[in-house]
């Protein structure tokens, strides 16, 4: 169900809504104060009554997560925050640094307190200048009001968060690769286990949050972590709260907008989106390239009464609520939450060729499957796409990408096996037909034909 | 600084390779050395991490706004000043996409070419790029002022197509804005905003 929010977004669009003023003055502060004097299990248990699901892409329980962290010995712990915001299709991180800088400050100090941390690293990439530039101003602010530091507000507890710029790398955003980064290393994501909670930054016990999941941490205090999760329609089924949804492509409004989880993608799509462009949608990709694109005649077919879809069943996947267990149950995956539309004068078989592309130039290139399964497939594809493919080579990309599957350090390999098999899966007559007819019986290109008022095409 | 020097690595292909310094023969090149203003910034570096090692990223960063890529001399005041192997600050080097191994224009023009911006047009905003600037992908221009680059997303996708230029955003391009920013950069001219286009909404 449509429902529009402004918890995380209340200080969006207010003027000068990223200095320190302007943060006390909408309420800021107060709940970063609170934390720092509540027990550790208190802000925990806050977090797990949220059902706040990860927001990167994952979609664990972030309450969950930070109790994983063993109880304070005597090791630093540390708070790593992603703000890599890598994945194509994926805006929305960036919207929070830019617009409300303080929020993620003070999420940390909840994050640091509820894990045992003393300090925080903000892990961004480095082309988000003005992320970065806000981010530093917000914490040079909160330091020399003694928000951030030895004592902060006078309380005991001492509490320093940094930003660490990133140098160009999509593997980055991985967890255990962005720790590499963190500590000066070369991206290489690490086998798990061990797993950051026991061995992360430096050695030390680290919890990896999205930007949007800390952020919102302040929202679960502010409201209490059990109101939180009833925002949302898919409260029963643990996908608490309220989220940033977007979309982009064949859309008339692309953008962001705060939602009650819950929110369809047809509401996403139509409502806020504007509709599709360019006629009919082809098919979309529900959040961020990773997750395998839906068709938008599927339907829902789940006639078991145990089926976590059978409120759905007969639904078209356009009327499913965008949740994290609801598009597992649909074969993909709910990611980002940010979403892509195709309009039907793109060609799906230049689509996933530009995905391709983009897995093989990002595949840091540790494990075989992926450095050399993510370039055979590009290459095949330049091969399908030059009119020079046999059809057997469509089996031969299934086979390829069936292979990444599962045989990787890190899900970088999944995320380029999954969207692969969806696009042939989904769209196997369209790849056939473009092989056999050598490209003839495609669109040719990517962009619609008439392009929307006075944008390039 | 030099004796620490291992043999350096084969640059990595471009459409530059031509066009490289001397980089790898035997080097009588002055070391590098930071500059004074930016010695401050290098001690609050320093004091954000428990070790050395963490500020590899930052100091290069740092070393190649001063220098404009990462020479064989950066990577040894890079190693030496934070006490780890010239090899670890080649590697790390190597790895990212932002760290230049030879010499580049005095500004950056990025074009995002990922699926978002290419179904509004990315092609076309990259194919005016070359046009008007005469060079291809990974070249500089003749005058040394701009290279031209292709990004993979760049976080911009509800309001593609997109470029970066140096450190400044400009989304929702026409091939009419596209010249103008172009034609500005070649004069020298300040862009809209020195970091682009504000807060997306
Ligand atoms: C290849 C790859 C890229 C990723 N990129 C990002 C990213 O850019 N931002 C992000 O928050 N998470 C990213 N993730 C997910 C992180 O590994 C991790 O699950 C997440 O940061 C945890 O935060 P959360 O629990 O708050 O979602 C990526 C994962 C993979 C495998
Ligand atoms: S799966 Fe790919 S990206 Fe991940 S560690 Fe292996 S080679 Fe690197
Ligand atoms: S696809 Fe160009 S910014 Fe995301």
């Amino acid at each position: 169900m449509l429902k529009q929010t402004k918890y995380l977004t209340k200080r969006y669009g207010l003027d000068t809504s990223w200095t320190l003023e302007t943060y006390e003055r909408t309420g800021g502060y107060q709940q970063a104060r609170r934390a720092l004097s509540m027990a550790p299990e208190e802000i925990v248990s806050e977090m797990k009554a949220a059902n706040l699901r990860g927001r990167g892409g994952a979609g664990f329980p972030m309450g969950v997560k930070w109790s994983f962290m063993p109880p304070k010995a005597d090791r630093p712990h540390y708070l790593a925050i992603n703000a890599d915001e890598g994945e194509p299709g994926t805006f929305k991180d960036r919207t929070i640094m830019e617009n409300d800088p303080h929020a993620v400050v003070e999420g940390c100090m909840i994050g640091c307190r509820a894990i045992g941390a003393n300090a925080a690293y903000i892990y961004v990439r480095d082309e988000l200048h003005l992320s970065t530039q806000r981010l530093w101003g917000a914490i040079r602010d909160a330091r020399a009001k003694g928000y951030l530091g030895e004592i902060p507000f006078g309380i005991d507890y001492p509490v320093d968060v940094f930003v660490h710029s990133g140098a160009g790398a999509y593997i980055c955003g991985e967890e255990t690769s962005l720790l590499n980064s963190l500590e000066g290393r070369r991206g290489e994501p690490r086998l798990k286990p061990p797993f950051p909670a026991q061995y992360g930054a430096f050695g030390m016990p680290t919890t990896v949050n999205n930007l949007e999941s800390i952020a919102t941490a302040v929202v679960v205090m502010e409201m209490g972590g059990d109101n939180f999760s009833r925002i949302s329609d898919l409260h029963e089924m643990r996908d608490g709260g309220s989220r940033l949804f977007g979309v982009s492509g064949h859309v008339n409004t692309p953008g962001t907008w705060e939602c009650a989880v819950g929110l369809t993608l047809r509401e996403l799509i139509y409502d806020l989106g504007g509709g599709p462009k360019g006629g009919d949608i082809l098919g979309i990709i529900p959040g961020g390239s990773s997750t395998p694109i839906l068709r938008p005649h599927e339907v829902v077919d789940a006639p078991d009464e145990g089926h976590p879809l059978h409120r759905w069943h007969g639904a078209s996947v356009l009327d499913v609520p965008l949740g994290v267990d609801t598009m597992r149950n649909l074969g993909t995956m709910l990611g980002t939450c940010c979403a892509i539309v195709l309009s039907e004068q793109a060609c799906p078989v230049l689509a996933m060729h530009n995905l391709m592309r983009f897995y093989r130039h990002e595949s840091c290139g540790q494990c075989t499957p992926c450095r050399e399964g993510s370039g055979w497939l590009e290459r095949i594809l330049d091969r399908i796409v030059a009119g020079e493919a046999d059809i057997d080579e469509l089996d031969r990309l299934h086979e390829i990408a069936s292979n990444i599957m599962g045989n990787t350090i890190c899900a970088f390999g999944e995320g380029t096996a999954m969207p692969a098999l969806g696009f042939l899966r989904k769209f196997r007559k369209e790849f056939e037909a473009f092989v056999r007819t050598r490209g003839q019986s495609s669109t040719g290109r990517l962009t619609l034909e008439t392009p929307a008022d006075d944008r390039a095409a | 600084v030099s004796l620490k020097m291992p043999a350096p690595p084969a640059p990595r292909p471009s459409a530059n390779d031509a066009d490289d310094p001397p980089s790898s023969g035997p080097s009588v090149r002055e070391p590098f050395v930071l500059s004074s203003d930016r010695e401050p910034v290098l001690a609050d570096i320093l004091a954000r991490y428990p070790n050395k090692m963490a500020a590899t990223i930052p100091l290069l960063h740092l070393c190649q706004e001063q220098h404009g890529w990462v020479s064989n001399e950066v990577v040894a005041y890079v190693a030496d000043t934070l006490e780890v192997p010239t090899s670890h600050v080649f590697g790390v080097t190597t790895f990212y996409s932002l760290f230049f191994t030879h010499p580049m224009g005095e500004h950056h023009v990025w074009v995002c070419r990922t699926l978002s911006c290419a179904l509004n047009g990315a092609d076309a905003v990259l194919e005016r790029c070359r046009e008007r600037l005469g060079i291809d992908v990974g070249e500089t221009t003749p005058d040394g002022r701009i290279s031209l680059h292709t990004a993979e997303c760049l976080a911009s996708c509800g309001s593609g197509p997109m470029m970066q230029i140096d450190k400044s955003y400009h989304e929702n391009l026409t091939l009419e804005r596209v010249d103008v920013l172009l034609d500005r950069l070649r004069r020298g001219r300040p862009l809209a905003s020195a970091l682009g286009d504000g807060p997306t909404r």
